[in-house]
C-alpha cells in the first residue's frame, strides 16, 4: 500500500467508527433522556400517562402514608399545584416532609404519579437545584430558602455556606 | 499566626511561580542558561512553599483553631485526628490547596530528576506547568482562601459532612488529584515540545512514564471512589454515570489512549502530532473535571462549592488553557515532521484502533455529561442523562475495544499478520467460548449477554496470558529455560500483561454483579429471618450506641448458610448531632469475592427496621481488576528503560567513548 491508501484506510477506519458513535448517540438521546418537571408544568402540559420524567418539588408536609410493605404515598407542591405519588420502597435517609424531593416514574391514568427511584439531594438547609430554580421562576420562592441557600462570602454567611454542601440519596 | 504564615508561604509560592512562568522563557529565547536554570530552583522553592501552607492548614485542623473559617466550617472538637486530617480536603478550599500541592509537587520533581533533559525543553516544561500553578494560586488567592479569619471566633466547628467522614475521604482524593493534575506534566511537555517546534523519540520516552504514573494513580483513586460510594451511600450501587463520575472518567479515557500512542511514538516514531493532541486534550479534560466539580454547575454528591465567582473564575482559566492550547497546536502542529510508516494490520494499527475508540467512548461520555448543561443554557429545558443513555452508548464502543485487546500484543510492529495472530489467539478464544458454554449451561440460558460477556472477559484475560506463555515459550521450551526467560522480560510487558488481565477481570465483575445482584428490602423486627441468596439472616435486635461525634443504631443481623452459623453483621445507622444529618454504615461480609451487603432505613413506629439485603455476586472483582491495572502501570513504570530520568543511551554510549 502506498502512503497515500494507508492514510485513507486510517480516516475511513476513524469515521466509521465516529458514525456508529453519532448513530448511537443520537439513538440514545431520543430514548433514554428524562424530562424534568414540577406539579404546574405538569398541571400545563398535560404528560401523556406512561411518558417517563422527573417530578421536582417540596414534600407536602402531612401527605406522607405509608402503606403496608414499604408502600408510600405522599404529595409533591411547588406552590402551584400538587400531584400524588406513589412509591414502593426505601426511602432515602434525606426524605423528609416539606423538603424537596426529586422522583422519576410516570403518570398513572388515574393522574397518580408512580415513582421507582426517590432522590432527595439536600441536607438540612440545601435544595436541590432543579427544585429551587423552578420555585424561583414561579415565584415561589420564599426569602428563606435563600437565606440557608445562599452562599454569600461576608464572614456571617459563611457559616451557611459551609452547610451547603449537599448530599444524595436515593433509593430504586 | 499559622493562618497567616499558611497564607503567606502561598503568596511567595505564587510570587515564585509568576518568575519560573517567565524567566525562563526569557532564558530560552536568550540562550542564557543561568536564566533557564532558574526554571529547576523556582519549582523547587515552590513545592517548599506550598508544602509550607499545606502543613500550616493542616496543623489548623488538627489543632481545631475555629478562628480560621475553613476549620470552623469543617471540623468539630471531638472529631477523630484521622477526619481532622482528611477532613483538609474534605471541603472547597482545602481541596483545591491540595490540587495545587499536589502540581507543585509534580513541577519540583520535574525539575528534580530532570537533570538529563535539554535544558531549553526543560526550561518550557517548568515555565508552563508555572503558567498553570500560577491561575490556581490566583483562583485559590482571590476565590477560595482556606486561611480566613473569623472576626468572632466560635467555640465549636460546624463538622464535616457526615458522608465525607470516612476512611475513604484519606485516600480517594490525594489518588485521584495524584491522577488529574500528574497529566498536567504531560501537557507541559506537549506545550513546550510545540513551543520549540522540536519533538523526537527521546521526548516520547519522558513523557510516558509520567503519563504512566498519572494514570496509575487515576485507575486507584477512581476504583477507590467507587468502592467508597459503594460501602458509604448505602443502596449497593458502584458506579452511577453521575456527572462528578464522567469527570473523573474522561481523563481515564483519554490518558490510557495517550499511554498507548506515546508507546507508539517512542518504538516507532508515528503518531507525533496525535500524541501532542492527546496530550493536551487529557489535561482538558482534567481541567474540566476540575471546573465541573468545583463550580457547583452540577449539584451531586461531590458539588460541595456553590458560588458563582468561582465557577466563573475557574471556565476562565479552562478557556485560557485550553483555547490557548489548542490554538498553538492549530499553528505549530504542521511544522512538526510526520513520523515512520505501517501498514493499518500492525501492532501500530492496533494501537491506532485502541485510541479511536477509547476517544471516541470518552467524547460520547462527554457529550452524555455536557448535553444536559448545554440544553438548559440554550433552551431552558431540564433533562437528565442516566445510566441508559451511556449503557446504550459507551457499552457498543467499548465491545469491539476489547475484542481488540488480546490481538495488539501479538501483533508485529510495522507489518502484521491478522490471520496468525488470530491462530495464536486460539486458545484464548476457545477457553472465552467454553466459559460462554459453561455460564449459558450454569444459569440455564438466564440472560443471554452475560455468558457473552463474561466470555469475552475470559478471551482478554486469555489473550494476555498467552502474549506471557509465547513470549516466555511456555511449553515449547524446558521448564528451567520458560522460568529464565520470564525472569529476563522487561517489566513493561509484564505490566502489559496485568493491565489486559485487569480489564478481563472488572469486566467479570461488573457483569455477574448487575446481573445476578439479589436484593431484598422489607421491614424486619428483632427475631425475624428472611432469605438472601440461600445466606439466612436472622435479626438479633437492635441497639443504640453512641460514638465520638454521632449517636448510632446498630442492628445486630446473625447469618448462616444451610443451618451453619457464619458471622454477625452489624450495620448501622448514624445521626450526627452537629449538623443534623444522617448517614448509613452498611455492613459487608465477604464470601470469596462476593459479598453480603445489609443497610438499614428508616424505624417504622411499630419497632421495626428498614432493611436492604443485597447479595452481589463476584463484586470484589470490580474493584480487583483496576488494582490488578495499576500494578501493571507501576511493573511497567520500574521497568528500567522507562525509569523516570533514566539516561538516554546514546548519552550513555557517548560517555564512554569519552572516558576512553
Amino acid at each position: 500500500m502506498t502512503r497515500k491508501q494507508r492514510r485513507l484506510t486510517m480516516i475511513g477506519g476513524a469515521l466509521a467508527v465516529l458514525a456508529v458513535a453519532a448513530a448511537l448517540v443520537l439513538n440514545a438521546l431520543r430514548d433514554s433522556i428524562v424530562f424534568f418537571s414540577t406539579p404546574t408544568m405538569v398541571a400545563e402540559q398535560h404528560i401523556a400517562p406512561g411518558k417517563r420524567f422527573r417530578l421536582g418539588g417540596l414534600v407536602q408536609p402531612g401527605s406522607l402514608v405509608r402503606g403496608d410493605d414499604l408502600a408510600i404515598k405522599f404529595e409533591v407542591a411547588d406552590g402551584g399545584a400538587k400531584l400524588p405519588v406513589a412509591y414502593k420502597g426505601l426511602l432515602p435517609d434525606l426524605f423528609r416532609e416539606g423538603q424537596g424531593v426529586v422522583a422519576e416514574g410516570a403518570l398513572d391514568a388515574s393522574g397518580v404519579f408512580r415513582a421507582d427511584t426517590v432522590l432527595a439531594k439536600h441536607d438540612e438547609t440545601y435544595m436541590p437545584k432543579d427544585v429551587a430554580d423552578a420555585l424561583k421562576k414561579q415565584g415561589h420562592w420564599k426569602d428563606d430558602y435563600g437565606a440557608k441557600a445562599g452562599a454569600g462570602a461576608k464572614p456571617d454567611a459563611m457559616a451557611s455556606q459551609g452547610a451547603a454542601s449537599s448530599a444524595e440519596g436515593a433509593t430504586r | 499566626m499559622i493562618a497567616e504564615s499558611g497564607h503567606y508561604a502561598l503568596v511567595l509560592a505564587l510570587a515564585l511561580a509568576l518568575i519560573q512562568s517567565t524567566v525562563p522563557l526569557l532564558g530560552t529565547r536568550l540562550r542564557d542558561f543561568a536564566l533557564m536554570n532558574v526554571a529547576r530552583s523556582a519549582a523547587v522553592g515552590q513545592l517548599l512553599f506550598v508544602a509550607m501552607s499545606f502543613a500550616a492548614l493542616v496543623t489548623l485542623h488538627v489543632t481545631s483553631d475555629f478562628s480560621v473559617a475553613n476549620v470552623f466550617e469543617n471540623s468539630h472538637s471531638l472529631k477523630p485526628l484521622i477526619y481532622k486530617v482528611t477532613g483538609v480536603w474534605g471541603n472547597h478550599e482545602g481541596s483545591m490547596l491540595l490540587w495545587v500541592s499536589i502540581l507543585a509537587l509534580f513541577g519540583g520533581l520535574v525539575a528534580i530528576f530532570g537533570t538529563n533533559l535539554p535544558l531549553s525543553l526543560r526550561a518550557h516544561v517548568l515555565a508552563v506547568q508555572a503558567w498553570i500553578a500560577s491561575a490556581f494560586y490566583l483562583f485559590i488567592l482571590i476565590t477560595s482562601n482556606p486561611f480566613m479569619r473569623l472576626a468572632d471566633p466560635p467555640i465549636e466547628g460546624r463538622d464535616l459532612n457526615p458522608v465525607l467522614q470516612d476512611i475513604g475521604l484519606a485516600v480517594h482524593p490525594p489518588m485521584l488529584y495524584l491522577g488529574y493534575v500528574g497529566f498536567s506534566i504531560s501537557f507541559s511537555f506537549a506545550v513546550a515540545a510545540l513551543l520549540e517546534g522540536r519533538i523526537d523519540p527521546a521526548w516520547a520516552r519522558w513523557v510516558r512514564p509520567w503519563t504512566l504514573l498519572a494514570w496509575t494513580f487515576l485507575t486507584l483513586g477512581i476504583a477507590m471512589g467507587s468502592y467508597w460510594a459503594y460501602y458509604e451511600l448505602g443502596w449497593g450501587g458502584w458506579w452511577f454515570w453521575d456527572p462528578v463520575e464522567n469527570a473523573s472518567l474522561m481523563p481515564w479515557l483519554a490518558g490510557t489512549a495517550l499511554l498507548h500512542s506515546a508507546l507508539v511514538m517512542e518504538k516507532r516514531n508515528a503518531l507525533r502530532v496525535w500524541t501532542i493532541l492527546l496530550s493536551i486534550l487529557t489535561f482538558s479534560l482534567s481541567l474540566l473535571g476540575t471546573f465541573l466539580v468545583r463550580s457547583g454547575v452540577l449539584t451531586s454528591v461531590h458539588a460541595f462549592a456553590t458560588d458563582p465567582t468561582r465557577g466563573v473564575f475557574i471556565l476562565v482559566i479552562l478557556c485560557l488553557f485550553i483555547g490557548g492550547s489548542l490554538m498553538l497546536f492549530a499553528g505549530r502542529a504542521s511544522a512538526l515532521k510526520q513520523g515512520g510508516l505501517f501498514a493499518p494490520i500492525s501492532r501500530e494499527g492496533a494501537l491506532v484502533l485502541n485510541n479511536l475508540l477509547l476517544t471516541t467512548a470518552c467524547a460520547t461520555v462527554f457529550i452524555g455529561t455536557l448535553y444536559p448543561l448545554g440544553l438548559e443554557v440554550l433552551t431552558g429545558a431540564k433533562i437528565s442523562v442516566g445510566a441508559p443513555f451511556f449503557n446504550l452508548t459507551f457499552a457498543p464502543l467499548f465491545v469491539p475495544l476489547l475484542v481488540a485487546v488480546p490481538f495488539g500484543p501479538v501483533l508485529a510492529w510495522k507489518r502484521g499478520d491478522l490471520l496468525g495472530a488470530a491462530q495464536r489467539l486460539m486458545a484464548a478464544g476457545a477457553a472465552g467460548l467454553a466459559a460462554v458454554a459453561l455460564v449459558w449451561a450454569w444459569t440455564r440460558g438466564g440472560a443471554a449477554l452475560a455468558p457473552l460477556a463474561i466470555g469475552l472477559a475470559v478471551f482478554v484475560i486469555g489473550g494476555a496470558v498467552t502474549d506471557l506463555v509465547e513470549r516466555v515459550g511456555l511449553f515449547s521450551v524446558p521448564m528451567a529455560t520458560a522460568a529464565r526467560r520470564a525472569r529476563g522480560l522487561p517489566r513493561s510487558v509484564w505490566g502489559t500483561v496485568f493491565a489486559h488481565a485487569g480489564l478481563g477481570v472488572a469486566l467479570i465483575g461488573i457483569v455477574c454483579e448487575t446481573t445476578w445482584n439479589t436484593e431484598y428490602i422489607g421491614s424486619m423486627k428483632a427475631g425475624d429471618r428472611v432469605n438472601v441468596a440461600g445466606y439466612e439472616l436472622k435479626l438479633e435486635g437492635l441497639t443504640p450506641r453512641p460514638g465520638p461525634n454521632y449517636r448510632e443504631l446498630l442492628a445486630s443481623f446473625s447469618v448462616s448458610l444451610d443451618g451453619d452459623p457464619l458471622s454477625v453483621m452489624t450495620p448501622s445507622k448514624r445521626s450526627f448531632t452537629t449538623r443534623g444529618m444522617s448517614t448509613t454504615e452498611a455492613a459487608l461480609l465477604r464470601r470469596g469475592v462476593s459479598q453480603l451487603y445489609i443497610s438499614l432505613g428508616d424505624t417504622t413506629p411499630d419497632d421495626a427496621i428498614v432493611v436492604r439485603i443485597y447479595h452481589k455476586p463476584m463484586v470484589l472483582l470490580i474493584w480487583f481488576g483496576p488494582v490488578l491495572m495499576a500494578f501493571g502501570g507501576l511493573l511497567s513504570l520500574s521497568d528500567r528503560r522507562l525509569r523516570v530520568g533514566a539516561p538516554k543511551p546514546a548519552k550513555a554510549v557517548r560517555a564512554m567513548q569519552a572516558a576512553e
